[in-house]
């Protein structure tokens, strides 16, 4: 586009470039000092970015592996860095399943179905959708005590609570879903209702085998909502064996108990997988929404 | 050949027939099961409970039971989710702002009452001295000593009849007496048993090696007011401050749950020692989250403009390294940071220490608390800016920019005269909710400084750096006494802001979708 580059054209983008590096040191600065940190020996050492003696022991606790020390003591896990994962895991993948499944037959009723009042549900849920949970807390917990009176196993304290409690945040996937459904033509279910389907085959054998890769999507999303959400996580859960990794971790940097290297090693271990599943994501939500349902 | 046409009518002709009996059979127990909750909950004393899943119960019945309605088939499990966890609690918690619930006044009036008079005292001058025994057939029996007479009694094997033990006069031990050991292992046998003594009291365990008479510290009136037992007085329950009370004015504890009306906003608004921290966590509130919009946002737009130019290099390398920030999860980061300042561990006063020889503690001084978490949450936050402003920026013509550098424009003024005028517009609705978000950011300031150093001299913790969000929760859940009724108050007050803030961004919205 530019037809004329004058002569300072050139030392301004010798300076865009030594900005850009500039900010990129600043920005990957705590990315890279944890994975170092998490490879030093001890929990309180300072040194160069490029440890200059690699210690194992720091991973070891986070994958729950007691570490014998040159003394001949033993330093036992601090904090079940996986038992948490795994909770994380098992929360979102199922919370993940269950709003994915809701969400998909509600956007089939916004986008396909009709009946009174879609209006008012729609505009419902734009505006529940403005007011952030953490504001809620109280009501929550006093909720979700409140059921652990006549059912402890969905109460306080359980997992089965906090996945329910997930479930209500589904607005902004209904909106994505039926934004897919959206774009495919309703023709093709109709052919299917004219060769004698029912509604909920025409929903279940013909739409949804088509909207697979917008369900990947916002399952993956879901998923990773969940396993960074800490408010509600923790709220309802307290006690150490039932906590998420969101709501564990920050055990690891009390003032009384100061265990930097520990929590190096279970931040990489835990947040990298996350970091690459979200950017990964960003790639299908792309490719998802572009590529359309009808091909050929 | 096309599948759908094949395999539809195979699988609809056989599952048309068993739905009708084992639909209808199902319903009917779906029907029983609400039904025995909602029962449930009524003897329960839960009255606004049951109706509420007599509601939702008898919704989901209704849809999915009759043919009536196609659509809520598919909406009711999301919609329900929706009113049940998002709406509800909203509800629920401006409801809770009026009331006095905290762990003071933790029940409701009915249970506060039920567990007063559920309270005992052992009554020492006729307990009896215990030993359990085992006879040849394996049972149980108990042999008491009064300490009052001293006179010895046996009981019938435990658990041979219902009803008390009745105790016979006995000679001697029958047998050898079980060690402490067996009598531990015998405790939960022993816990619910009731002795019937000579002089007609009823015994109840008090230790393991001791039954007693148990007395009710509290008998009822016939009003509603209690009587302790051991002093006399009459504590009456009061509906205005939740507790029973004396006509001194003396309070009992566990008080019960009311309505207080306004008294948590006069509160904020009338009592000087708490409007002085709140008023202060409000200014910070509205300054963090403008100052992270602000800083983040002309980062962000700094950097798409740069990357958008077309005469650099390697910018697809660029944007990728500096979209990171937004792909790892905000709780690792966060914690990441925090150690990074530590005062004395930390990475960043290590290099601090070796450039300028401080070593400034960002945890304990509110100021540099302040920046720290601004520095944190321009890192979290510059990416997302940056996305949004590269897309708004490529929707600009690029003739416009030709124009201009036939006329002999600057970079800068291309800036101000054409990019930003251009994307300012359609950027106001993001940079509200982005305030808007930041407003409530509490995990941020749960994970990074829990809102100290703390304000000197309050009656209920607050923290310099605690915005509102995290100072309800504080109140609500942490050191403060777990008041949920002020923590619902204040948490209120935030929705009506929160409702505002929206309001402008769909003006703002309007507006720009006006022009365009």
């Amino acid at each position: 586009m530019a037809l004329v580059t004058g002569r300072s054209q050139r030392w301004r983008i010798w300076a865009a470039h030594a900005f850009l590096w500039l900010l990129i040191a600043i920005t990957l600065f705590p990315l890279l000092a944890i994975v170092s940190i998490s490879l030093r020996p001890g929990n309180f050492a300072t040194g160069s970015l490029i440890p200059s003696e690699i210690s194992l022991e720091h991973w070891k606790l986070a994958l729950g592996i007691a570490v014998t020390n040159a003394d001949g003591s033993v330093t036992p896990p601090p904090f079940p860095v996986l038992l948490w994962l795994w909770n994380s895991i098992k929360i979102a993948a199922i919370s993940a399943f269950l709003i994915v499944t809701i969400s998909t037959t509600a956007a089939y009723a916004f986008a396909r179905l009709k009946f009174g009042h879609k209006h008012s549900i729609l505009n419902m849920m734009l505006v529940l959708q403005v007011f952030p949970v953490a504001v809620a807390l109280v009501a929550i917990y006093a909720i979700f005590d409140g059921i652990g009176n006549h059912l402890p196993w969905l109460g306080v304290e359980t997992h089965a609570g906090l996945i329910v409690a997930y479930l209500g945040g589904v607005a902004t996937h209904i909106w994505t879903i039926k934004g897919y459904f959206d774009t495919i033509p309703a023709e093709i279910e109709e052919n299917a209702k004219v060769d004698g389907a029912t509604h909920w085959q025409a929903f279940r054998l013909v739409l949804l085998p088509m909207a697979v890769p917008i369900l990947v999507v916002v399952f993956v999303l879901a998923f990773i909502g969940v396993i960074i959400e800490y408010p509600v996580a923790s709220v309802l859960l307290r006690e150490e064996p039932n906590l998420t990794l969101a709501v564990g971790s920050k055990f690891f940097l009390y003032d009384q108990r100061y265990l930097w290297g520990d929590f190096a090693a279970a931040a990489v271990l835990s947040g990298l997988p996350i970091t690459l599943v979200f950017l990964l994501a960003q790639r299908w939500i792309v490719s998802g929404l572009t590529s359309g349902g009808v091909k050929g | 050949m096309n599948p759908a046409s094949v395999s539809l009518p195979r699988v609809a002709t056989p599952s048309a027939a068993p739905a009708t009996w084992l639909g209808r059979a199902s319903l009917a127990v779906a029907i029983a099961v609400l039904l025995w909750m909602v029962f449930g909950l009524f003897a329960a004393g839960q009255p606004l409970v049951a109706v509420g899943v007599a509601a939702f119960g008898g919704a989901a019945v209704a849809i999915y039971g009759t043919a009536r309605s196609l659509a809520w088939r598919y909406l009711f499990p999301g919609v329900a989710g929706m009113l049940l966890f998002v709406a509800f609690p909203l509800v629920y918690t401006v409801q809770i702002g009026f009331t006095n619930y905290s762990s003071a006044n933790l029940l409701e009036y009915e249970r506060a009452r039920a567990y007063l008079l559920s309270q005992t005292s052992v009554d020492e001058a006729h307990a009896f001295d215990s030993t359990a025994h085992r006879a040849s057939d394996g049972s149980y029996r108990l042999s008491l000593i009064s300490r009052e007479t001293g006179a010895r009694f046996v009981t019938g094997p435990i658990g041979a009849a219902p009803g008390p033990l009745v105790l016979q006069p006995a000679e001697s031990e029958p047998g050898a007496a079980l060690s402490l050991r067996e009598v531990i292992a015998l405790r939960e046998r022993l816990m619910p048993l009731k002795v019937q003594s000579p002089d007609g009291r009823v015994l109840s365990y008090a230790g393991l090696r001791e039954f007693a008479p148990l007395e009710p510290l509290w008998t009822v009136n016939a009003d509603t007011s209690l009587t302790q037992t051991a002093t006399g007085a009459i504590y009456r329950p009061n509906r205005k401050t939740g507790y029973f009370e004396t006509d001194a004015g003396e309070r009992v504890s566990p008080g019960f749950k009311v309505s207080i009306g306004f008294a948590n906003y006069s509160r904020m608004l009338l009592d000087a020692d708490f409007r002085g921290p709140f008023v202060s966590i409000f200014i910070w509130t509205v300054v963090f989250a403008a100052l992270t919009v602000v800083f983040a946002g002309a980062l962000g737009m700094t950097l798409a403009v740069l990357l958008n130019w077309e005469a650099l290099s390697r910018r697809t390398l660029y944007r990728t390294l500096l979209f990171l920030p937004y792909a790892v999860p905000g709780f690792i980061s966060i914690l990441v940071f925090k150690g990074l300042f530590n005062q004395n561990f930390g990475e960043i006063n290590a290099i601090l220490h070796a450039l300028f020889g401080v070593k400034p503690n960002w945890f304990a001084d509110p100021l540099l608390a302040k920046i720290m978490l601004l520095i944190v949450n321009t890192w979290l936050g510059f990416p997302y800016f940056m996305i949004l402003c590269a897309g708004l920026i490529k929707s600009i013509p690029s003739d416009l920019y030709e124009a201009s550098a036939i006329a002999g424009a600057k970079p800068l003024d291309n800036f101000f005269r054409i990019t930003a005028p251009l994307i300012l517009k359609p950027l106001t609705p993001l940079l509200i909710s982005a305030f808007a978000f930041n407003f409530n950011n509490f995990v941020l300031i749960a994970l990074l400084t829990e809102g100290r150093p703390d304000f000197l001299n309050t009656k209920l913790p607050a923290g310099t750096t605690d915005i509102l969000v995290s100072y309800t929760y504080r109140i609500a859940f942490t050191d403060a006494g777990q008041n949920f009724g002020l923590a619902a108050a204040i948490s209120t007050i935030i929705f009506v802001l929160v409702a505002l803030m929206a309001l402008l961004q769909l003006k703002a919205t309007q507006r720009a979708e006006a022009r365009s």
